[in-house]
């Protein structure tokens, strides 16, 4: 008997010094994922960027177009000068509108948008960076019922990000890259048996 | 701020201001036009949705103040380099060919995408030849657009995007510095027209050998994006082009058997003869 998935997607919101733990909790994910996983980076504009490719590091990863659906086992990235949305019918949605926190792509927008499609069922990580977007985003998560996850600050190469969602509302769970990766992998396997 | 608004109350809004006001924003992708209102309740200092409806029903000056609000008008002079590179390569040689040249720039928002592409076609010696249709549904954009205003401190970034796109003059001869904006040099405003068309309602009006229309699609569900996309069949010449934006697809399109790609990775497309 197959039990009913707890989370339906998985969101990681990274910036400054989450490049390499990224690269770590890609390594470890266990392949193929059973939901989707997005992730959302500060990344420039307007530059040729072959960011997809330097993360298809297990499996391709995509930058998603608009109004794709989002499937199972894929993991995607959200492109470049542009806030990434999820419909309620299961497909991205793009928005070129004024950056948030500084940021287009926003940690926030991403994170927001899966709480009020997923709810209970979404799950958010906020890793290292030095602004504070990512984190009103993953208290959103976590007031829909959600699981909330920051990288404990001092494991962070910049831990201002990681701390303002910890600082922001109770219930964000610190947990180092270990603990995130053994995190992931539990799921992979409740989710299977 | 209102935090998140019900898709019951959301529904109402959309009738309301489409019986009210006739802007009919039903076929608009909902996630983002949802963000776009909660948003709004925050600048307008309101606190429930009950008294946003209030107000949009009983005072039309602030619904003119919303409708300015919830439509994105965020734009960049050369947004996506690359695009402009292959523009200046492929589609501008091909369409030297015309004796006159019609481009439309539907949602050109504040014009700063309508005047790169006026940059190009001056450099490509085909400006005097053109006439360029530049559109939105938002009359206050139209007005800052013809002014050919642009943030000063916005200035860095565009020249870095106009030197990738392979542009080999001195940016800073399209424009006249002032303290903290930059006005356009109003001789490449000489063949472009801006007024009033909105993408939902409004017709075809003319045909044209080239359609930019980049990142309007975005903020439009699948039905009222085949409903543009067939409005642009017919509104372009067999062979002419239409680009989208670098995100956009025509993959979710039933129409999308009228058209070829040109550059698949610039979302340029062919209308099929």
């Amino acid at each position: 008997m197959t039990l009913p998935l707890k989370y339906s997607i998985l969101v990681i919101g990274g910036s400054a010094g989450s490049m390499s733990v990224l690269v770590e909790l890609l390594n470890q994910l266990p392949s193929p994922f059973p939901i989707p996983v997005v992730i959302i980076l500060h990344r420039l504009k307007n530059v040729e960027s072959e960011l997809d490719k330097l993360l298809s590091i297990r499996q391709p990863i995509a930058e998603p177009e608009d109004k794709e659906p989002l499937l199972q086992g894929n993991i995607y990235l959200a492109p470049q000068n542009y806030h990434l949305l999820i419909e309620e019918d299961g497909s991205f949605s793009l928005d070129y509108a004024e950056p948030v926190n500084f940021s287009r792509p926003a940690i926030d927008l991403t994170f927001s948008s899966a709480a009020s499609v997923f709810g209970a069922r979404s799950l958010g990580i906020l890793l290292s960076g030095a602004n504070k977007d990512g984190a009103a985003g993953l208290c959103r998560i976590i007031r829909a019922g959600g699981k909330g996850i920051a990288q404990r600050p001092d494991t962070a190469g910049f831990s201002i990000m990681p701390q303002a969602a910890i600082d922001l509302c109770r219930g964000v769970q610190p947990m180092t890259i270990k603990g995130m990766i053994d995190f992931l992998r539990n799921i992979s396997i409740e989710n299977k048996s | 701020m209102v935090e998140e608004i019900s898709n019951g109350d959301f529904t109402d809004l959309v009738k309301i201001i489409q019986q009210r006001y006739g802007y009919d924003f039903t076929d608009y992708a909902p996630a983002s036009l949802k963000r776009r209102f909660t948003r709004f309740t925050g600048f307008a200092h309101i606190s429930n949705v009950f008294e946003l409806k209030h107000r949009l029903l009983n005072d039309a000056g602030f619904f003119q103040e919303m409708v300015q609000y919830i439509t994105v008008n965020v734009t960049e002079m050369f947004r996506d380099p690359a695009f402009y590179k292959t523009l200046r390569e492929q589609v501008l040689p091909r369409l030297a060919s015309y004796p006159i040249i019609k481009i439309w720039h539907a949602g050109c928002a504040s014009g700063e995408e309508v005047y790169s592409m006026a940059i190009l076609l001056e450099e490509a010696g085909l400006l005097d030849r053109c006439r360029i249709y530049a559109t939105d549904m938002n009359a206050a954009n139209l007005r800052k657009a013809k002014k050919g205003a642009v943030a000063l401190k916005d200035m860095k970034d565009y020249t870095c995007n106009y030197i990738q796109s392979g542009g080999v003059n001195d940016f800073s001869n399209y424009y006249t510095a002032g303290c903290d904006t930059a006005i356009i040099d109003a001789a490449l405003r000489r063949n472009i027209i801006f007024f009033q068309h909105n993408l939902v309602t409004d017709q075809v009006f003319n045909e044209f050998q080239l359609i930019c229309c980049r990142n309007v699609f975005i903020y439009f569900n699948r039905t009222l994006q085949e409903r543009v996309v067939k409005l642009f069949y017919e509104s372009l010449t067999s062979l002419g082009y239409l680009a989208l934006g670098i995100k956009e697809s025509l993959l979710y399109n039933d129409e999308r058997f009228k058209f070829e790609p040109v550059n698949a990775a610039n979302k340029i497309f062919r209308r099929k003869v």
